[in-house]
């Protein structure tokens, strides 16, 4: 099941998505959000569908690739639209037990969380899928920059996420070692009961724990002997730089952001 | 001076309990007097705890001296406004391959030393270029780190010190996690920047056989420097060596034991070509 959601996967190909800078890609991320959260009417609808096709098309990433992370959430989209469905007051009603109604309202607003839900990941997959975790983390910090004058350390932040990710596969087959060196010596991670698996964690978890601090304590080291000080004075080999492209999707996303409110305010049926 | 010199070095680790009392107190560093020249290749013998390690976070910078004082490339290193032009010219590689790489990408793990002193994009891509074509890593550089070996991942953490271009590099057990060849290909890494780049190389290590191409030898024993000379001067005080419960290269052993069944064959025998020549002079 974990292994199915594609969010944070990446996907490697030559696509004009894959190039555009990782800035771009959070914006639009953001803007496309906002306008499937606010779009009304069926015109919006058939915008943000159009859009959503338009660029899972220009993205390379075989649909069914992207399909494959709907699976872990459809318990989730189910549930929350039996919710709606059956918990929205409305004009016409067709069926009713005691707080538990199908209305006309709710079968309009289940089919639109679905979609909403369906679309949300759809969308945010796409971003992580068309761009490397450096890429993300490079952009979050230029792009949160500003911030700094407010005293979030943006740039810290950033480090920790890239570290983060470069820790976390080496934790996991570290964590793996453990558990099967406590295997050999007896532990039983499998049977009993939760408390009885809760506390099997135990011996898993202390030496997992020494080792990543001890590991924490290496590797401040290494940067400080690398002159690591921070991120002020420091350069980059890969800065982030705006190309045509980039300036072009700019433009398309406000757009599309436009329009969206347009059709919400012209055509506003259904909803 | 040369280029690390440290007069009367002492460390003392001093733990201490809650209420702030010394419980105890190790002197990892005692009275440590050394000289490096520029361009040489310096080994530096020791048990475990004897207090290399103490030294080399010295010379890099990571730790403050108790007593004494050390001079790296002519910079008193206790200096507040030293510490990053020593770190600048003297560059650590450690024990762990895994944790001293910082970065996802090989590259751009290359590159961090560089980032950080503030060297321009351009010339950032033109040193992770040449650091990595010298350990001979340029196919990886955009791999991943954890799909590497320990040896090559050993080498990218050297290219990510060789970008900082220093004029001198501590390697504190770099093989101690390596199979033999990953340790061949350190090694060779590391004799290679010394002989074509001339930097200053310090190497740490349990190994005799990594110790006899070295210029100079320092042996540790307990925070103390117990012996030094050129390797064929330590080696040729076998008994010395043996008493430190220090081990001996093979050759030089087979050669005192034979001289010792009465052979006529000279002190301070390093390699097998020699101990072959050696007992062809015999006759
Ligand atoms: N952070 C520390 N806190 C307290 N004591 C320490 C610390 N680091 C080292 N020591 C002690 O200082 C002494 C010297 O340690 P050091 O790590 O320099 O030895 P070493 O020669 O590098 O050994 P090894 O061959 O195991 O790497 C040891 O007795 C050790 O226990
Ligand atoms: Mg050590």
């Amino acid at each position: 099941m974990i292994r199915d959601i594609t969010i944070g996967q990446y996907y490697p190909a030559d696509s004009l998505l894959h190039r555009l800078d990782p800035r771009v890609k959070l914006f639009t991320t953001v803007i496309y959000i906002i306008a499937l959260f606010s779009f009304k009417g069926i015109v919006g609808l058939a915008l943000i569908t159009g859009f959503l096709y338009y660029v899972i098309k220009i993205s390379k990433v075989p649909f069914r690739f992207m399909t494959r992370g709907l699976k872990a959430i459809i318990v989730l989209v189910v549930i929350t639209s039996i919710f709606s469905l059956l918990g929205t007051p409305g004009d016409i009603v067709f069926w009713k037990w005691k707080s538990l109604q199908l209305t006309d309202a709710g079968i309009i607003n289940a089919v639109l969380m679905t979609i909403r839900l369906v679309y949300l990941i759809l969308g945010t997959s796409l971003m992580t899928l068309t761009t490397t975790p450096n890429q993300l983390t490079n952009g979050l910090e230029t792009a949160l920059a500003p911030l700094n004058k407010f005293h979030v350390p943006v740039h810290s932040i950033a480090m920790m996420m890239s570290i983060a990710l470069r820790f976390i596969p080496i934790l996991i087959e570290e964590t793996d070692k453990i558990m099967k060196a406590q295997m050999a010596r007896g532990a039983d991670f499998e049977n009993g009961n939760l408390i009885q698996k809760a506390k099997a964690m135990v011996p898993l978890l202390v030496p997992l724990f020494v080792s990543a601090f001890r590991r924490a304590e290496d590797l401040a080291m290494a940067m400080e002997a690398r002159c690591y000080n921070g991120g002020e004075g420091r350069t980059k080999m890969k800065p982030l730089k705006y190309t045509q492209e980039d300036y072009n999707a700019y433009g398309i996303v406000i757009g599309f952001l436009v329009l969206v409110i347009i059709a919400a305010n012209v055509v506003p049926f259904p909803q | 001076m040369g280029i690390i010199k440290t007069k009367g070095l002492v460390h003392d680790f001093i733990r201490r309990d809650e209420d702030d009392n010394v419980e105890s107190i190790t002197t990892a560093l005692d009275h440590v007097d050394l000289d490096v020249k520029e361009g040489q290749f310096i080994a530096i013998l020791g048990h475990n705890g004897s207090g290399k390690s103490t030294l080399a976070k010295h010379i890099n910078a990571l730790l403050s001296a108790t007593e004494g004082t050390i001079w790296v490339d002519g910079m008193d290193v206790s200096k507040e406004e030293n510490v990053i032009p020593v770190r600048k010219s003297a560059g650590m590689v450690f024990q762990n391959p895994d944790n001293q790489i910082i970065a996802n990408i090989v590259e751009e793990d290359v590159a961090f030393g560089p980032e950080n002193i503030g060297v321009p994009t351009e010339e950032i891509w033109e040193r992770v270029e040449k650091s990595l074509g010298a350990v001979r890593m340029t196919k990886y550089r955009n791999h991943s780190p954890n799909k590497l070996s320990g040896g090559q991942k050993q080498r990218v953490a050297i290219a990510g010190v060789m970008a900082m271009e220093p004029k001198c590099i501590v390697f504190d057990e770099p093989t101690a996690m390596l199979d033999p060849n990953g340790r061949k290909d350190v090694l060779k890494a590391a004799h290679e920047l010394n002989k074509t780049k001339g930097v200053t190389v310090l190497l740490i290590t349990h190994y005799m056989e990594e110790v006899v191409d070295a210029d100079y030898v320092y042996v540790m024993e307990n925070g103390k420097i117990i012996m030094d000379g050129t390797p064929r001067e330590i080696f040729s005080r076998v008994e010395e060596l043996k008493a430190h419960r220090l081990d001996v290269p093979q050759m030089t052993l087979l050669a005192h034991e034979l001289r010792q069944a009465g052979l006529p064959i000279p002190n301070g025998i390093l390699t097998r070509e020699e101990l072959i020549e050696a007992i062809m002079k015999v006759k």
